[in-house]
């Protein structure tokens, strides 16, 4: 019997997020800062 | 042999400000959970950019220390990108519909726009509650706030007057936003006629 292999590579690769998006997230990480004053917390982000 | 930390200890030492661990928590579940959300979407650019916005969220959460250690971490963050998922398919869902029969009424698109005295008044409400928020904001904020919205200065030109990059000033738009949001959410106020 013929083997049930699929020709196009593309359409069984694993889905991953790109590198850039992981590079933005722990850059985005890096700079997020968070202060409290008063019981409210404020965003700030430290470019 | 290889160790595996568990997820609940690198949330911990991210939350301790170690940057490293939330890079292994991307890593680690990064197949996985654009996996299921390509799985909802089936679109590649979309789901990258729903797989962004669920590591902000819980990036925030983390650092906010809002995080609710009794559930499991993968399905916190399967559940936030499940309601951006919801999310999208909402917001482009919305279209305006008119109805073309027979009794279809042309004063449902079109109308007077001016706003009656009862509306004016609660504009102006609404008007000042805001200003008094916008006092609240960190001074930065509220400057680049106030020229974007109340100035109608491009971005550029904000820089060139603050004298700090396109970037920051974009950054401090947004943050005076967010906290707007969240002072709009702490005073119980409505901000809508």
């Amino acid at each position: 019997m013929e083997k049930l292999y699929t020709k196009d590579q593309n359409k069984t690769k694993l889905v991953k997020a790109k590198s850039e998006t992981i590079q933005f997230l722990l850059s985005y990480s890096k700079s997020l800062n968070i202060t409290e004053v008063d019981g409210l917390q404020f965003e700030s982000n430290l470019n | 042999m290889v160790v595996q930390i568990e997820d609940s200890q690198l949330v911990k030492k991210y939350i301790q400000g170690d940057e490293r661990a939330i890079e292994a928590l991307i890593n680690r579940h990064n197949s996985r959970l654009t996996g299921f959300i390509y799985s909802k979407v089936g679109d590649r650019e979309l789901t990258e950019d729903i797989f962004q916005d669920t590591f902000m969220k819980v990036i925030r959460t983390l650092k906010r220390g809002a995080y609710n250690e009794e559930g499991k971490f993968l399905p916190w963050v399967m559940r936030i990108a499940h309601n951006l998922v919801i999310d999208h398919f909402r917001k482009h869902n919305r279209m305006p519909m008119y109805n073309s029969k027979e009794s279809y009424n042309i004063f449902s698109l079109l109308g007077d726009d001016k706003l009656n005295a009862e509306k004016q008044l609660i504009k102006e409400q609404i008007d000042s509650d805001l200003l008094r928020m916008i006092k609240e904001l960190p001074e930065d904020q509220q400057e680049v706030l106030e020229m974007r919205i109340y100035k109608d200065m491009s971005f550029k030109e904000i820089s060139d007057n603050t004298g700090v990059s396109i970037n920051t000033a974009l950054g401090r738009m947004r943050y005076a936003l967010i906290n707007l949001r969240k002072l709009v959410e702490a005073n119980n106020i409505v901000l809508t006629n």
